[in-house]
């Protein structure tokens, strides 16, 4: 028996999200009396693979192979398929991100086993094995009973946290067997320097109360001063002021920052289910009944136009700029 | 071409959501639509086959359900879908549901089969990459784009920070995210007129296992009230973020 997690890298490199996974898959390694394989495909060297034993990994694996570096889901499926079986994994772990959400349902038909998605906390048992997940967008949570002997779960991130917890590991090199890959990547086209919304710990996001997006400058100032990512409502991006990258909320993404700012959205319920899991949540806008405030810790009630510029002086003087 | 939407009947986006005893979700009262993200999959091949009509042969519209989804796939019939199908199952788990969907496709011929990346309702995100893995056929996600030229498929995939555009050979399974199509059509008069002489073929389901079952489920706790703060003293806020809340 073991736990599988694939943690995935980008460029080389681990982030909190791959360190939240193997805490993640540690814990319920530890109910289930186990160990933790965590599986890394690509070119990551030794002393970024290093990391993931300080959140309780116990034995990695690893598969530098040029064939995977482009994501080809039945690739990936095979690879991280054959070393299940290899490790005898009885729980496999991913992230509820793109790769995760491409990969695990596939896996799932593969290995005949029970997935549960968008996981949100610790199992509640382990016989029968019973997880809580998020449904109808973070508007609800569902306990769900998997029954199957091999079970697959994809973990929300930010949900779980990192719980540190130093383990002696051993690392393998592996060479699965792989076949023709059939995803042809033509062309990459890549922002580069902008923080990643759903990495950011700080989001701040405008409204149709921004008026317009000639005033997004100050959206943009705020979050640099506060190195957050920028986000935007719907109405924003179905607008075209921003575009559908920036948009979360129901259909949008969703997303789960320590701090989100929001700036002249009303709050509409679709927008409130892609950012109930932030920590904080900050709102400003000129109606004191925005169903925003509902959700919000702090609230300002009062023009976005005026309150913005006020609040990018008083965070440069509480960071001395 | 011949080009599958698979679409789920859930509950309107603006649902409050309750629940019977905690067991199973209140329908009391609820508007029903096409899934927001396979309705934009369906939107976007309807747009396709408007610019050319020569690339693609039909469209069909399929859904895993019991009778009550009826008006949802006559919704999908009235927006442009040629055809529509239903596979008569009450969806227990999201591998039945795919299995049911791959029994069907085994034996046809599509070039395109299409699902949203997730349901509003259970947000599995599940159904897509479980049937192509049935079909054993190459399958993609967080499709944001879709087009035809001379015969050949071009995507595009949303990927941390950016996108891949794909060339890909047919069949296979994408799987739809926003930005493939802006606005979801809205059926006209003359499309509801059609929808109803359009064929709609009601399937016998397939035996199927399943894997996982809701037990139970809660709504979140309440928040805490708001604390407002005078519009006259903004930097009280982002005090108050860095020394009670410690975010800043």
């Amino acid at each position: 028996m073991s736990v599988l997690v694939y943690t995935e890298n980008w460029d080389g490199k681990f982030k909190k999200l791959s360190f939240e996974l193997v805490s993640y898959a540690k814990e319920v390694a530890n109910k289930l009396n186990t160990s933790v394989t965590a599986l890394s495909i690509g070119n990551v060297d030794e002393s970024e693979l290093n990391k993931l034993c300080n959140y309780g990994a116990n034995k990695i694996v690893t598969i530098n192979n040029s064939k995977l570096y482009v994501v080809d889901n039945q690739a990936y499926t095979s690879v991280i398929a054959e070393v299940a079986v290899k490790e005898n994994a009885n729980v496999l772990v991913l992230a509820h991100n793109n790769t995760g959400k491409a990969i695990a349902p596939r896996l799932s038909v593969r290995l005949k086993a029970g997935l549960v998605t968008a996981v949100v906390a610790s199992p509640l048992s382990t016989e029968p094995f019973v997880v809580t997940k998020k449904v109808f967008t973070s508007k609800a949570f569902a306990k769900v009973t998997v029954k199957t002997p091999v079970k697959i779960l994809t973990l929300m991130q930010n949900a779980f946290g990192i719980c540190d917890s130093s383990e002696a590991f051993v690392t393998e090199q592996f060479e699965p067997t792989i076949n023709d890959v059939k995803t042809e990547v033509v062309e990459v086209s890549k922002v580069s320097g902008k923080i990643l919304l759903t990495d950011a710990e700080i989001v701040v996001s405008g409204g149709r109360g921004m008026k317009g997006p000639e005033n997004w400058g100050f959206i943009e100032e705020l979050a640099s001063l506060l190195g957050a990512g920028t986000a935007c409502s719907r109405p924003v991006s179905d607008e075209h002021w921003r575009t559908h990258e920036e948009h979360v909320g129901q259909t949008g993404k969703i997303i789960a920052p320590t701090l989100y700012i929001a700036c002249g959205i009303s709050g509409a319920i679709q927008h409130l289910g892609g950012i109930s899991s932030s920590k904080i949540i900050v709102a400003i806008n000129k109606d004191a009944d925005a169903p925003i405030f509902e959700a919000a810790d702090y609230g300002i009630v009062g023009d976005v136009m005026k309150i913005l510029p006020e609040m990018i002086a008083a965070v440069k003087e509480l960071k001395g700029i | 071409m011949k080009i599958l939407v698979c679409i789920n009947n859930v509950s309107d986006t603006t649902t409050k959501i309750k629940f019977v005893d905690n067991k199973s979700f209140d329908s009391a009262g609820v508007q029903w639509i096409i899934n927001p993200w396979d309705e934009l999959a369906l939107t976007r091949v309807i747009e396709i086959k408007e610019v050319q009509p020569s690339a693609i042969e039909s469209i069909t519209v399929i859904n895993v359900g019991l009778a009550d989804a009826e008006a949802t796939i006559r919704k999908a019939l009235a927006i442009g879908a040629d055809n529509g199908i239903r596979i008569n199952y009450e969806a227990k788990d999201s591998y039945s549901v795919a299995f049911q969907l791959a029994e069907y496709i085994k034996k046809e011929n599509y070039d395109i089969i299409l699902c949203g990346i997730e349901s509003s309702d259970y947000n599995g995100a599940n159904v897509g990459g479980m049937l192509s893995e049935f079909l054993n056929l190459p399958s993609l996600s967080s499709v944001s784009y879709l087009d035809v030229k001379d015969g050949k498929v071009m995507l595009k995939r949303e990927i941390d920070g950016g996108q891949e555009s794909i060339s890909i050979q047919t069949p296979f399974v994408g799987i739809v995210q926003k930005g493939i199509a802006n606005e979801p059509k809205i059926p006209s008069m003359r499309g509801i007129m059609t929808a109803r002489t359009k064929q709609l073929q009601i399937l016998e389901a397939a035996p199927s296992e399943i894997f996982t079952e809701f037990m139970e489920f809660e709504l979140p706790k309440p928040k805490a009230a708001c604390r407002k703060i005078d519009p006259e003293n903004v930097r009280e806020l982002v005090q108050l973020l860095h020394n009670e809340a410690k975010v800043i």
